[in-house]
C-alpha cells in the first residue's frame, strides 16, 4: 500500500495523459479527466509527505531487482515535497486552462502534454538513478518543447529553437557525465555512488562528473552565465504554459543540483562552495537588472526567474541547516508565487488585450479584485512581511550573516529591493495609471491588441503584440469576447491564498524544511534506506 | 583502442561545438545529432572497453567463466540513442517551421523576441 503511495505520482500522470489521447476528439472530457488527474496527484502528493515525514524515507526497487543493480525510485522529504507542490501548481495550472487556453491548442493535445511534463517532473523528482533521471529529463523536456512550440506563432517557434537547443546541449553534457560516473566509480545508483565517493575509494576524476553535472544542471536552472534561452522562450507561449514551465521546469534543475552536490559530492565543496556562492550572487544581479530593463510583464517575470534561482542556489552553497532548510522553504514559496504571477499575467492580458506594459492599465480602477490578486504574490516575491517570501529571505539572509559571507548576503538583500522596484513598475504601470489612450478598460476595442500605427509596416511587428493571423490559432480574442475567467481567478486566487497563508502559519512549513535540510546533511540515511543491509 | 576512440571522441565533440557554433539552421541540427553521437560514444570509452566474449550466459553455466563485456554501457547507450532519435526528429521539424515562419535559415534572424525592449 505504502508503496503504491511511491509509484502514484508517476502513474496518474501517464494514465491522464494516455485517456486524454484516447479522448481526442472530445475536449470536454479531456478537461474532466485532466482535472481528475491533477486532484488525484496533489492528493498522492500530500499523502507522500505525510508518509515520509512519518515513517522515514520511503524505496521501491523496481522489477525487484535490489538497490545497486536495479533501478530505484525514492522518496526523501525533500522529494517529496517536491512532487507535493508540483501537484499543486498541476491543479492550479489545469483548472486555469479551463477557460485560459484556446480550443485550438486544446485539441492539439494540450491536456496530454502538460500530464507527460509532470510525469517527467515528478519522475525526476523520485528516481534515486542517475541515468534514471536523464531519462526523465528528457521526457520533461520533450514535452516542454512540444508545449512551447504548440500553436506555432512565430514568436514560440523562435523561442522554442533557443529553448531546444540549449537544453539538448546541456542533456548531451549530463550523458557524458553519466559515463564519467559510471566509469570511474562503477555504479549509477546514487545511494551506491555517494557511498562510494563517500568512503574516498574513488579518485578524483570522478570530480569531473560533479562538475560536468554543475553545467548541465546549471544549463537547465538558468544559472548565471547559462541562463539565455531562458528570457528568450518564456514569454512566448500563452500564459498558462509560461506558468507551468516557470513554475516548474528551472526548478527540477534546482531540485537536481542540491541532490547531486548534497549526496554525492560533499567532498567537493572545497572547490565548489566558492563557486556556487559567486555564481548565486551573479545570477541574483543580472536576473534583477535584466528584469529592470524590460517592458512586457512575462519577460519581467522570466528575468525574477532568474534572479530567484540565485537564492535558492545561494542556500545551496552556504550548505549550513538554516541555509538549507531556507532553500526548501524558498523553493516552495517561489514555485507558488511565480507560477501565480504568470496565471495573474495571463488575466491581465484577458483584460486589456496585451502584456506590454505601456499598453496595459487602469486594472486598478476598472477591477479592484485583480490588483489585489497580483498585490499578494508580487510583494511576496520582493519578500514583504507577513508574505511567504519574507521569511524565505530572513533564513537564507540570516544563514548568510551566521556564516560571515557578507558580500553575497548584501547582494541578496540588495536583489530584494530591486524586486519591489520590477514589482512597483509592473504595478504602476499595468494597475495604477490610467488605461492607456483609446482603450477603454470595460471593453477593449479589437485595435487594442494591433501594433500601434507608429511602426513602420515592414517591420516585424513586437511578438507579443501579434495576433498570428497566419497560423489563425490564437483565439486569444474570441476567448476575451466571452469575459468568462472564473476558473482563471479561481486558480489564481488559490494560490494567493496559500501564499498568505504560508506566510502567516509558516511554523508547520518551516519545521518541515528543517527536517528536509537535516537528511539532506545526513546522506548515510539516503543511503541506509536503498542499499539492502550489509551490502 | 582506447586512444583510438579517445581521438575521434575527441573530434566529435570539436565537429559538434563547431558546428553548434555556425549560423545556419542546417549545421546547428548537424552539431546536436553529432554531439549526441560524441556523447554516446564517450559514454561507451569511458564505461570500460573489454575484447571479449558477449555477456551471454548459457543455461548450465552459472556466471561467465572467462572475461566479458560490460553490458550496461551498451544498454544505457540504446537508451540515449533511441531519446535522441526523438529529440532530433522533433528538432528537424521545429527548425523546418521556423525557416518557413521566419524566411531565413540564419540564427541572427531570431530576433523578435528580443526587439520589443
Amino acid at each position: 500500500m505504502k508503496s503504491i503511495l511511491l509509484v502514484l505520482p508517476l502513474l496518474v500522470p501517464l494514465s491522464t495523459a494516455a485517456v486524454c489521447l484516447v479522448l481526442w476528439t472530445r475536449p470536454w472530457l479531456q478537461r474532466a479527466v485532466s482535472l481528475l488527474g491533477t486532484v488525484t496527484l496533489l492528493l498522492a502528493g500530500v499523502s507522500l509527505v505525510s508518509l515520509v515525514a512519518s515513517e522515514g524515507i520511503q524505496v521501491i526497487q523496481l522489477g525487484n531487482w535490489q538497490a545497486p543493480v536495479g533501478i530505484t525510485i525514492v522518496a526523501d522529504l525533500f522529494g517529496a515535497i517536491m512532487v507535493a507542490v508540483s501537484g499543486l501548481v498541476a491543479f492550479s495550472v489545469v483548472l486555469y486552462s479551463m477557460q485560459g487556453i484556446d480550443r485550438v491548442r486544446e485539441s492539439f493535445g494540450f491536456h496530454s502534454l502538460l500530464h507527460v511534463l509532470f510525469l517527467g517532473v515528478n519522475g525526476s523528482f523520485l528516481t534515486g538513478d542517475v541515468f534514471n533521471l536523464y531519462v526523465w529529463f528528457e521526457t520533461m523536456l520533450i514535452a516542454s518543447f512540444v508545449l512551447v512550440a504548440l500553436g506555432g506563432e512565430k514568436a514560440q517557434l523562435e523561442g522554442a529553437i533557443k529553448y531546444a537547443t540549449l537544453n539538448l546541449v546541456s542533456s548531451a553534457i549530463f550523458l557524458a557525465a553519466a559515463g564519467v560516473l559510471y566509469g570511474t566509480v562503477g555504479t549509477l545508483n546514487m545511494a551506491d555512488l555517494a557511498q562510494r565517493i563517500g568512503s574516498g575509494e574513488v579518485g578524483g576524476v570522478a570530480s569531473v562528473a560533479g562538475a560536468m553535472l554543475l553545467v548541465s544542471f546549471g544549463l537547465k536552472a538558468g544559472l548565471f552565465p547559462l541562463f539565455f534561452w531562458l528570457p528568450a522562450s518564456y514569454h512566448t507561449p500563452p500564459a498558462v504554459i509560461s506558468a507551468v514551465m516557470a513554475g516548474l521546469l528551472t526548478k527540477v534543475g534546482v531540485y537536481a543540483l542540491v541532490r547531486v552536490v548534497s549526496l554525492l559530492f560533499v567532498r567537493d565543496l572545497a572547490y565548489l562552495q566558492p563557486l556556487l556562492l559567486v555564481v548565486a550572487g551573479l545570477t541574483m544581479v543580472t536576473g534583477v537588472l535584466g528584469a529592470a530593463a524590460q517592458g512586457e510583464f512575462r519577460r519581467v517575470l522570466s528575468f525574477h526567474i532568474i534572479s530567484q534561482i540565485g537564492y535558492m542556489i545561494l542556500g545551496l552553497a552556504l550548505f549550513t541547516p538554516l541555509a538549507l532548510a531556507g532553500m526548501v522553504f524558498y523553493l516552495v514559496h517561489h514555485i507558488i508565487v511565480k507560477t501565480n504571477l504568470f496565471l495573474i499575467a495571463g488575466i491581465a492580458h484577458r483584460v486589456c488585450g496585451s502584456y506590454r506594459l505601456e499598453q496595459l492599465g487602469g486594472i486598478y480602477r476598472s477591477r479592484l479584485w485583480l490588483a489585489l490578486l497580483f498585490l499578494v504574490p508580487a510583494m511576496s516575491l520582493a519578500g514583504i512581511p507577513p508574505l511567504s517570501g519574507f521569511w524565505a529571505k530572513l533564513a537564507l539572509v540570516r544563514a548568510g550573516l551566521e556564516t560571515e559571507h557578507y558580500l553575497v548576503t548584501a547582494a541578496a538583500l540588495a536583489v530584494g529591493l530591486l524586486t519591489l522596484f520590477s514589482m512597483t513598475k509592473i504595478w504602476n504601470e499595468a494597475f495604477w495609471k490610467r488605461a492607456p489612450g483609446s482603450s477603454e478598460t470595460q471593453t477593449p476595442p479589437p485595435s487594442a491588441s494591433q501594433p500601434p500605427a507608429s511602426q513602420p509596416p515592414t517591420s516585424q511587428p513586437p511578438t507579443s503584440q501579434l495576433p498570428s493571423p497566419a497560423a489563425g490559432l490564437d483565439s486569444d480574442a474570441t476567448l476575451r469576447a466571452t469575459g468568462n475567467m472564473g476558473w482563471m481567478v479561481a486558480a489564481s486566487l488559490l494560490l494567493a491564498l496559500l501564499t498568505v497563508g504560508i506566510g502567516f502559519f509558516a511554523e508547520p512549513l518551516f519545521a518541515l524544511a528543517n527536517e528536509t535540510a537535516a537528511q539532506l546533511l545526513n546522506p548515510a540515511e539516503y543511503i541506509e534506506a536503498v542499499l539492502p543491509k550489509g551490502a | 583502442m582506447e586512444i583510438l576512440l579517445a581521438i575521434t571522441i575527441g573530434a566529435l565533440y570539436a565537429a559538434a561545438f563547431y558546428m553548434l557554433l555556425r549560423r545556419s539552421f542546417v549545421k546547428v541540427i548537424l552539431g546536436l545529432a553529432i554531439l549526441s553521437h560524441a556523447a554516446n560514444l564517450f559514454l561507451f570509452t569511458v564505461g570500460g572497453l573489454t575484447r571479449g566474449q558477449a555477456p551471454l550466459l548459457s543455461a548450465e553455466e552459472n556466471g561467465p567463466a572467462e572475461l566479458y563485456a560490460d553490458p550496461l554501457p551498451q544498454a544505457l547507450i540504446l537508451t540515449a540513442i533511441v531519446i535522441g532519435f526523438g529529440v532530433q526528429a522533433f528538432a528537424l521539424v521545429l527548425f523546418k517551421r521556423v525557416y518557413q515562419s521566419v524566411g531565413s535559415d540564419d540564427l541572427d534572424s531570431l530576433t523578435g523576441n528580443d526587439s520589443e525592449l
